[in-house]
This record gives structure tokens, C-alpha cells and sequence, in this order.
């Protein structure tokens, strides 16, 4: 019996340090962006920050066109969730609720575009911008951006929708409301966990997306905050208190969200799932 | 970066005709054409974008692969169909198959790490008690949202060669040649911090699937093995390896898909300027397009990454058109 409450304490604690590796990256950056400058270049690290200071936070969104691009990465962001989210209800509707000649070929399209690499895709997609005279705006980016949302967003949302039990709308319906009032009453009650959760995974893989927004937009008012970040580094002796600070803040939304819809991620991969 | 869609849960597909014929025999005869339309006009919006954003741009990468487009194409906006040169450069560049090769090792040794890691961490989980079994996926969840940007950064700074935690760390263990050592000074050491930096961002989701996935394992089966007498490896072995299978495969296509890609974390940890001795296939074609202004010859290098990788994925891409058959 002791032997197995030992194993059993093993076990835990190490969880515990494989806790302590994964997540000793995001930690070290948090701890070094509330580190005073010499204490964050000093030859023995300093493990706890102390004192803490907001110093780093201060000079990060003091920097030249902290503001704007994160109006810009909300601007693109919001569109783009809002948009691939009605598109993709009318889709995942269609798909989860109906029978209809091609749709077993639009399921395969949608599955399949999703293996399609961004990277290939960057070249035809620059050049048809570039002819549209849409390089260097942010409704470009955005357009390009449903790209990659659109497709998982439709296949979630079908995924959710097929999750609810027809006989419910039938039951609305036999009652004598109509297909749509079954729709409003009944559906969009039960899926609207679905599209939080939907429009979550949209957002974070939206507003960690780089390549594109690093191509399109040139000038410095017009990017988003992970290319503003990415101009940091390229700065000459890197100043690692502000970038960590201003890496805190880039990572800080999808962070949050993440953690708030945590529990419905092991679901959101079986439906159909993401990698941020 | 690139989405897919992951596990398939068995949804069973559900037949609306049964159900629809009772309703329709009250409609008018305009209901019934407005219902046998309605899939369609549902549809048509994202139809039309996946069309506009995917497929031109898709047929569009094809006929630049065939075509001589530089910066004056750019403008004039007309390629020079060139037939198969720019395919035939590539083969011929001693480049290229260096390229090929490295993007080929970099991503079979990302790709085991990953599954190796993930799977035991998916283990560990499943013996874990609640509170550490939360703690550790509330940890796996935070890996999983940080921006590969910003995990960049991180590691960038962890692997500082003067004031990083990592050569302090190492030094203080006793392997004093890591004191001041610069980690990208050498690109197999470099390109190893970049496979921690892939490896460290990929392993939650495989971890957290694979976990998810092993509550479909039926438990008697596995108390009988213990009581026979069998080791962990040989449940592991022959129980729990074949019921997860085609998640297994899953997993594996999706990782192969996103390793062979790897453009950012090479891109930013270079500084937006990798040597050549750290490009992969997608900074080879990134540079040949946007930094030397060859479009046609950068598609070409697309065209092919595209096809190596729906090679190597076969198995999963049989699977999901089957998938699409039978739904």
C-alpha cells in the first residue's frame, strides 16, 4: 500500500516539473519584462523579479506606433471573425442540415484547402492583391486572412451543429412554429457555445498570424502588433526588458481567451480542430 | 499558421429526408423549390470566397510556376510562359536538394520529438491526480495561445549568449564551454533551438488530443492485461496504440504538414535575415520570390513543397475523402 501512494506521489510531482519546463519559457518572459534593467542583464539571473517595476510596460507602448497597430490588429481581427462567422454559420448550416447534391465535394474542398500551405499560397496571393492595388491595406490583409479562418470555421461550426439533436427542432416545429422560429428558438441557443468557442480559435489564430500581415503591409502605421514586435528584434542591441514587455502584451489576449474556453478545446479538437 | 481540421469524432450523419417529407407535403410548390434551393444559397457566400481567395490563387501559383515573372512582370502584370525551365532550374540547383534535405531531417526530428513528447505527456495525464492534472493542462493551454512570434523572442532571449538563463544554467552544471556561447553561430546548434522553439509550441496540442483521445481506450481491457501480469509497454504496445491509431495518423499528417512549412520561427530567429545554412523550403522559395523578385521561379519551389507534402500525407488525405464519401 505505501508502495503505491510513493508511486502515486512520483507520478505528481513529475507533472509537476513537466508543468515547471513547459511553462518556464512563458514565465521567464513575464518575470523579465517586471525586471528592472540590471537586473535583467546581470550574470546570475534573477529568478524573482524584485524590485518590480512597470518601466519596461511604460517604454513598450511609448514606442512609435504602439497605438496604431493595435487599432490595426483589432480592425483586421474583429472583421475577420466577424465575417468568417456568419459565412461560416450559412456554410456549417447547409452542411450539418441539409442533403444536397455536391456537398460531399465541398466537404472534401474545405478539408482539403486546409492542407494547402499558406507559404505556397503567399506569391499568387500578393501578386493578386498587388493587381487590385490592395498591397499595404488592411482590407487586404483581411480578405487574405479567410484564407485559413473561413474553412476551419465552417468545419467547427458543422461539427457543433451536428452535435444537436434533431428531434429538439422537431419537436419546436410539430408544436407549429416554423422551420426559421425553431431556427431562432431552438438552434442558435444551442450552438451559440459553439460559435464563442468558434469565434475564440478565430481570433487567436488571427491575431497571431505574421507572415502575411510582415508581406503585405509596408508602412509602419499600417502593421499589426506582431510585426511591429518583430521590428524590435531587428533593432540593433536588442533591448530585452521592453521586448518582453511589449511580447507580454502582444500574447496577453489569445492568453486569455485560450484559458477562459480551456475546458471546450478537447471537444473543439473533435469537432474540428486548430493549432494557434 | 495553417489550420486543419483535427480528430473526426463519429457524428453520424443525419438524414433530413425522412424527416422532411412529413413538412412538405403542406408546403406550396414554390416552398419546396425555395427549400431544394436553400442548401445552395447558404452555401454560395463561402463558396465564393473559398473560390476567390483559394482557388484562383491556387491556379495562379500553377501557371507562375511555368512562367518567367520578375519585378517587371510585376508591373506589365504578364508572365512569360517559359514551359518547364523553371522547374528544370530547380532540379539542377545544387541548392535546391541541400534545401530539400535539410527541411527533410529538420521536420522527421521535429515530428518525433513532438509525438514522442506528446504522447507521454498524454500518459502522464491520464495518471495524474485532479489537481496536477489541471494545473499541467491549464499549462499546456498557455503554451499552446503564445504567438510563435513572441515564443521567438523568448527563446531568443533564453539562449543569449551573454546574459541568457540557458548557458548560465548549463555552465552551472559544469559544462563550462557554455559560458558566452552563442548558440547561432553554428546552424546545427541554431536550427536545433529553432526545433525546441517548433517542438515546444507543438507538443500541447498533441498532448491534449492524444489525452482526449485516450478515454475511448476501454478500461476493462486494461485491467484484465494488469491482472494477466503485463508491463506498461506491452498495454502501451498492444491496447492502447491500436485503439488510438487513427488519431496517431491524424497527429503525425498534420505535424509532417506544419513542420515542412516552417517559415517564421527560421525567419525571426535569423532577424528577418537567415544565412542560407538555415533555410527551409519555405525561406528558399520566400526569398527566391520576395527578396530576389523571382515570382515564377519562387512558385515553382511552392508547387513542389506542396506535392512532397501531399506525398507524405497520404494515408491521412485517403482517409479524409473517404470521410467525405460516406457523409
Amino acid at each position: 500500500m505505501n508502495r503505491r501512494l510513493a508511486g502515486r506521489i512520483g507520478i505528481n510531482l513529475l507533472g509537476l516539473l513537466v508543468f515547471a519546463i513547459m511553462i518556464f519559457p512563458v514565465y521567464w518572459m513575464v518575470a523579465t519584462a517586471f525586471k528592472e534593467g540590471q537586473n535583467i542583464l546581470s550574470d546570475t539571473p534573477q529568478f524573482f523579479p524584485s524590485p518590480l517595476t512597470l518601466s519596461n510596460f511604460d517604454d513598450a507602448i511609448h514606442r512609435a506606433y504602439f497605438w496604431d497597430v493595435v487599432k490595426n490588429s483589432l480592425i483586421i481581427v474583429g472583421t475577420v471573425v466577424a465575417v468568417s462567422l456568419v459565412v461560416g454559420f450559412l456554410a456549417a448550416l447547409a452542411l450539418a442540415k441539409f442533403r444536397f447534391h455536391g456537398r460531399a465535394v465541398f466537404i472534401v474542398v474545405i478539408l482539403g484547402v486546409q492542407m494547402v500551405p499558406l507559404n505556397a499560397l503567399i506569391i499568387p496571393l500578393y501578386i493578386q492583391l498587388s493587381r487590385v492595388g490592395m498591397t499595404n491595406e488592411l482590407k487586404g490583409v483581411i480578405i487574405t486572412y479567410l484564407t485559413f479562418v473561413l474553412p476551419f470555421t465552417v468545419w467547427t461550426l458543422r461539427g457543433f451543429m451536428l452535435g444537436i439533436p434533431r428531434e429538439l427542432e422537431e419537436a419546436a416545429m410539430v408544436d407549429g412554429s416554423t422551420r426559421f422560429g425553431a431556427f431562432v428558438r431552438i438552434l442558435l441557443p444551442l450552438v451559440a457555445p459553439g460559435l464563442v468557442a468558434t469565434s475564440i480559435f478565430a481570433f487567436v489564430v488571427a491575431w497571431n498570424e505574421f507572415l502575411i500581415a510582415y508581406v503585405f503591409l509596408n508602412d509602419p502605421e499600417k502593421q499589426t502588433l506582431n510585426v511591429w514586435l518583430a521590428g524590435f528584434t531587428t533593432m540593433r542591441g536588442t533591448d530585452w526588458g521592453p521586448l518582453m514587455a511589449a511580447a507580454t502584451l502582444t500574447a496577453l489576449p489569445p492568453l486569455i481567451f485560450f484559458l477562459m474556453i480551456h475546458r471546450r478545446i478537447a471537444f473543439g479538437l473533435t469537432a474540428g480542430a486548430v493549432r494557434g | 499558421m495553417s489550420q486543419a481540421p483535427g480528430g473526426e469524432a463519429g457524428f453520424p450523419a443525419m438524414t433530413s429526408a425522412a424527416a422532411g417529407s412529413v413538412r412538405r407535403r403542406r408546403r406550396s410548390l414554390g416552398g419546396s423549390v425555395f427549400r431544394a434551393l436553400s442548401p445552395y444559397l447558404l452555401l454560395a457566400p463561402a463558396a465564393i470566397v473559398v473560390i476567390a481567395v483559394l482557388g484562383y490563387p491556387l491556379y495562379l501559383l500553377t501557371r507562375l510556376s511555368f512562367e518567367q515573372f520578375g519585378l517587371a512582370e510585376l508591373i506589365t502584370r504578364k508572365g512569360n510562359w517559359t514551359g518547364l525551365d523553371n522547374y528544370r532550374r530547380i532540379f539542377r540547383d545544387h541548392q535546391f536538394w541541400t534545401v530539400l534535405l535539410r527541411t527533410f531531417v529538420f521536420t522527421v526530428v521535429t515530428v518525433g520529438l513532438t509525438m514522442i513528447f506528446g504522447t507521454l505527456i498524454a500518459l502522464l495525464l491520464a495518471r495524474l491526480g485532479r489537481f496536477v492534472r489541471l494545473l499541467l493542462i491549464a499549462g499546456l493551454v498557455l503554451v499552446w495561445a503564445t504567438p510563435v512570434l513572441v515564443a521567438v523572442n523568448i527563446f531568443r532571449w533564453m539562449v543569449d549568449y551573454e546574459f541568457g538563463v540557458l548557458n548560465w544554467t548549463l555552465a552551472k552544471l559544469g559544462f563550462d564551454s557554455f559560458q558566452n556561447k552563442d548558440w547561432f553561430a553554428d546552424p546545427t546548434m541554431g536550427l536545433a533551438v529553432i526545433t525546441a522553439i517548433v517542438v515546444w509550441g507543438a507538443i500541447p496540442f498533441v498532448a491534449i488530443t492524444i489525452y482526449a483521445g485516450l478515454s475511448q481506450v476501454p478500461a476493462e481491457l486494461v485491467e484484465a492485461a494488469e491482472i494477466d501480469g503485463a508491463r506498461r509497454w506491452q498495454i502501451f504496445k498492444d491496447i492502447t496504440f491500436p485503439v488510438l491509431l487513427p488519431i496517431f495518423v491524424i497527429l503525425t499528417s498534420l505535424s509532417i504538414i506544419w513542420d515542412f512549412q516552417v517559415f517564421n520561427q527560421v525567419w525571426l530567429a535569423r532577424g528577418s535575415e537567415p544565412e542560407e545554412d538555415y533555410w527551409l523550403m519555405s525561406v528558399y522559395s520566400f526569398v527566391e520570390a520576395f527578396k530576389l523578385g523571382e515570382y515564377g521561379f519562387g512558385a515553382a519551389i511552392a508547387v513542389v513543397m506542396v506535392f512532397a507534402m501531399f506525398f507524405a500525407t497520404f494515408v491521412y488525405l485517403r482517409q479524409m475523402v473517404q470521410m467525405g464519401e460516406t457523409r
